[in-house]
């Protein structure tokens, strides 16, 4: 007998074939059972990495994805704020492991986390899910219902319904930009689950679906937030911190031509600094073309706070492109304690599924008086240390001392307290020399001796001197003290994440130093982890003084006397500084002299 | 990936001439999707309140902006707003509709829409792998393409319409998909094969009110291909009576609202409250007093709920009887007796 092939899922995007296979094909058409078995290797290959988590006390739980052989797994924060600091995770290899907490992203719904006790975890590659399309074969693996006692996880496959979706937020958190829709099934318990591509990779992960009336199951529509987006924030999110996501200080709304334009703006942004107004037209940001608001959301969603992007905005027919920093969409009290704020949207949940008489469920029968959760053993409690605005501080003296191996291979500075004369020729040819004292620093600068002058002392403030630098001085003041007396001084210190260097340049690290209300972000390439510069920040709505190290020496070639005093080169040091403020270039200091001295001489004689 | 499209082809050489297949087509899933999301509209209407959503989905049917959608209260309105592909936007007005078959069409002004051919439709079978596209759940704004869903037709089979089961007026043919298609908002989007030929128009949502169930369909363009182009000609007359519904013997239907010169507004929803809209000239009603914007509370001392509860009070009738008509006008009560006539065989 003819028989149609009602096979409806295929890997190779061989339509046409395909179609001409299904018309003629019989029971074993050799094309579908290739595809099948190829479908059954990509699966079986991913599911390894997949992770069903619970709380310890095993109430509720949901699922996540390890992205490395050390053990870092990604998941839903909505998953990990229901069950605590350390968790139990389970993997397809039926071994339950301990993991704990390491960061978290309240807002855009990810939390990593990490599992203990190996060093060779299976992990699922990254894909890339800007080229994820709709019609995209997808699956979505996960524990749904937790259904998995063994923890073999259950695979949904289906289709991308739509990308760059948005979902709005419930309150602050939980906003879903960017995202990934899909069919496949997404059910309570595939939280924080990978959804794959037909090749294996993670594209995003699943973590709430479109379910108004049918209760909290699959109806069709199910979203994963996009691993490009969470690739933005890995560095963050391994910082331990509570991350925050961005905002433009900027409100847009669709003129009736369809053109989107700003309807509000703030004075004290970046953006308004850099010349947007009010009714400019926002043809492009981060370099995507907007056509709706939501678009706009999008962009912004996806980007860490502090992060700078292009945007291209038209005012009377004429374009400009700027480059604008984005601002912190919570106050930093906001995040002192982890949110607490329970999702208001319908989200994914285990033990909700509706009843056909539309009760709800008693509670799941579970294990005859649930015993408490053992107590956290010790070797675990290590591996957590709780600070306001942390989610697992542990973490982030992990990444400060990964970070700041780039500080420590300049040299041990940490002898040279006392004041410091750095003397050379300015790029236009002017010399200068500045001094760093106790009571305050200088500098002298062009044949007539322009001086300027910073005050320090706990009264200070924090001046723009020269003017226009945005405080080179202070900045010269915040570098020596990072070199001479290291992390302690600073009244906090702690590693942010990664970013791209002024917006276009390499990834780099960014570790924050603060002293009375003064920033500077230490920006550490991630490639080759030296110190490339730094920014000082003399408060929340100015533009910083930034400093770029162009060069650095050990002296020995006679370029920077004074540094080794002619011994062995131990310390290396940057001799040259392109000094930059609000996008206009101040001056590039070349350093072919100082004195670096380990006591207040004038004083000592 | 030279190596294996040279497979492929070696492979798809292989297949055709072993199975001497006939003709393909070439289109890629991606080309098919983004050439049926460029036919696929996006409506804002009425509604927006508890449980009733304001949106829904629709297609282009001419290159003049006739949109094909289906009849909901979203439409409830003077003009809808209609939102392309590319994202423009549109007030359209509703130039005809067939409540019989859940369908309405819309007309938006300008010209060289892209469009679907009607006539080009395609038919399905159990196992035709299929796309579904609409704005379910009004995910998608402006110019985003709405949601694509894949499924295979589970079945083709009359739409089981006993009212408290499923509450629909129509009760022809269906397909019946294996993925959840039918979802708020998805009312007039379209299921196409897999390389994007239009097969059918999703229905309304349709709950069994029995099991709690919902039921994933769509209606097929053959039946709705014939009134969708009376519409646009401007040929079209409503169906006067409804289908019988499907494995129930037929109610009587000896008499309907026109034997008395009565015409009652659009049946448009389950209980569509049973007012007059107008009367024939010189006919029985018009000439016992009955006025546009009466309200039929009762027929013969039944109490009358729905024009569709007025339809089936008349279809009991039987020559000879009176028929008697509580009205309400204004605050007041008004009480006609009309003869019913005798029909011709």
């Amino acid at each position: 007998m003819r028989q149609r092939q009602p096979c409806g899922v295929r890997f190779l995007a061989v339509p046409a074939l395909l179609i001409c296979a299904s018309l003629h094909a019989h029971a074993a058409d050799p094309v579908v059972l290739k595809s099948e078995r190829q479908r059954i290797a990509v699966i079986e290959k991913a599911a390894p990495a997949v992770v069903a988590i619970f709380a310890r006390g095993g109430q509720g739980g949901g699922s996540g994805v390890l992205i490395s052989a050390d053990g870092y797994a990604l998941s839903n924060y909505h998953v990990t704020s229901g069950s605590g600091n350390f968790m139990k995770c389970g993997l397809s290899d039926g071994v339950l492991y301990d993991a704990v907490i390491v960061g978290i992203d309240p807002t855009g719904d990810v939390a990593l986390v990490k599992l203990l006790g190996r060093d060779d975890f299976p992990h699922a590659p990254l894909g890339d899910s800007d080229v994820v399309a709709a019609g995209d074969w997808c699956f979505a693996m996960g524990n749904p219902f937790l259904l998995a006692t063994d923890f073999a996880p259950t695979v949904t496959y289906g289709t991308v319904s739509g990308v760059h979706r948005y979902q709005y937020p419930a309150g602050t958190i939980l906003e879903y930009t960017d995202c990934i829709q899909v069919d496949a099934s997404i059910n309570p318990g595939n939280s924080g689950g990978p959804l794959f591509n037909a090749a294996g990779e993670v594209i995003g992960i699943n973590g709430r679906g479109s379910f108004e009336k049918r209760g909290r199951v699959n109806s069709g529509a199910g979203y994963a937030i996009s691993i490009n987006q969470i690739k933005h924030f890995m560095d963050h999110l391994r910082s331990g911190r509570i991350v925050d996501h961005a905002t433009l200080g900027a409100t847009v709304t669709t003129r009736d031509d369809g053109a989107i334009v700003v309807d509000r703006i703030l004075e004290e942004s970046e953006a308004y600094r850099r010349g947007l107004r009010v009714d400019d037209e926002i043809v492009s940001f981060a370099g995507r073309t907007l056509r709706s608001v939501n678009q706009y959301k999008n962009v912004l969603g996806i980007y860490p706070k502090g992060w700078k992007l292009p945007l291209v905005f038209r005012r009377d027919d004429k374009k400009q492109e700027i480059l604008v920093g984005l601002r912190g969409v919570h106050r930093k009290s906001e995040f002192l304690e982890q949110p607490k704020k329970q999702p208001q949207q319908p989200q994914p949940r285990p033990d909700d599924k509706p009843q056909p008489d539309g009760k709800k469920k008693a509670p799941r029968p579970t294990t005859p008086a649930a015993p408490p959760p053992a107590p956290v053993p010790e070797h675990l409690k290590k591996l957590f240390e709780t600070k306001p605005g942390f989610a697992n501080y542990y973490f982030n003296k992990v990444e400060q001392e990964r970070a700041l191996k780039g500080l420590k291979s300049l040299g041990d500075f940490s002898s040279l307290t006392g004041s410091w004369k750095l003397g050379g020729t300015a790029g236009d040819g002017r010399p200068f020399e500045f001094t760093v004292a106790e009571k305050g620093i200088g500098l002298v600068i062009g044949a007539d001796k322009q001086s300027f002058l910073q005050v320090l002392g706990p009264q200070a403030d924090a001046e723009d001197e020269p003017e226009g630098t945005g405080g080179l001085l202070m900045a010269v003041q915040h570098f020596k003290l990072l070199l001479t007396k290291g992390p302690k001084v600073f009244s906090d210190f702690h590693y942010l994440g990664s970013e791209p260097l002024d917006g276009r340049g390499e990834m780099v690290d960014v570790v924050m130093a603060e002293l009375t209300g003064v920033q500077s972000h230490w920006f550490f390439s991630r490639e080759r982890g030296t110190l490339v510069g730094f920014n000082l920040q003399r408060g929340d709505d100015v533009d910083p003084c930034e400093i770029r190290f162009q060069n650095f020496t050990d002296g020995a070639a006679g370029d920077l006397a004074g540094l080794n005093d002619g011994k062995s080169p131990t310390r290396t040091f940057p001799n040259r500084w392109l000094v930059r403020h609000a996008e206009h270039e101040f001056a590039t200091f070349v350093i072919q002299k100082c004195s670096l001295t380990s006591s207040q001489p004038v004083e000592s004689k | 990936m030279n190596s294996i499209r040279h497979k492929i082809r070696k492979v798809f050489v292989t297949t055709a001439v072993v199975l001497a297949c006939g003709v393909v087509r070439a289109e890629s899933p991606a080309t098919a999707i983004s050439t049926v999301d460029q036919r696929i509209v996006k409506i804002f209407g009425s509604g927006g309140l508890k449980g009733l959503y304001g949106y829904s989905s629709g297609f282009l049917v001419s290159a003049e902006g006739h949109i094909v959608t289906v009849w909901s209260h979203v439409l409830d309105e003077k003009t809808v707003k209609v939102i392309l592909h590319d994202g423009r936007r549109f007030d359209a007005v509703v130039v005809g509709a067939e409540p019989a078959l859940d369908l309405a069409v819309l007309k938006i002004d300008g010209d060289e829409f892209p469009h679907f051919q009607l006539d080009d439709s395609v038919a399905a079978v159990p196992g035709t792998r299929v796309w579904a596209f609409s704005n379910m759940f009004k995910v998608a704004a402006g110019d985003e393409p709405v949601s694509v869903m894949h499924g295979v037709i589970a079945a083709r089979t009359n739409l089981t319409a006993r009212r408290g089961v499923f509450e629909t007026p129509y009760s022809g043919p269906v397909y019946v998909i294996d993925a959840i298609t039918n979802n708020p908002g998805s009312g007039g989007g379209v299921v196409t094969t897999r390389t994007g030929e239009l097969v059918a128009m999703i229905g309304k949502e349709l709950r069994n009110a029995q099991s709690n169930t919902w039921i994933n369909y769509a209606i097929p363009i053959g039946e709705i291909r014939t009134a969708v182009g009376e519409i646009i000609t401007g040929k079209f007359t409503p169906k006067t009576t409804r289908p019988s519904d499907d494995g129930q013997p037929a109610k009587p239907r000896n008499y309907s609202a026109f034997d008395f010169g009565l015409v009652l507004v659009p049946d448009v929803i389950v209980r569509t409250p049973a007012f007059v809209d107008s009367l024939l000239d010189d006919s029985a009603a018009a000439q016992a007093g009955i006025k546009p914007n009466d309200l039929v509370l009762f027929v013969n001392d039944e109490l009358i709920q729905s024009c569709r509860a007025f339809d089936e009070a008349l279809g009991k009738l039987e020559a000879g009887d009176r028929l008697k008509l509580v009205l309400r006008r204004g605050n007041g009560l008004i009480t006609v007796e009309l003869p019913v006539p005798k029909k011709k065989p």
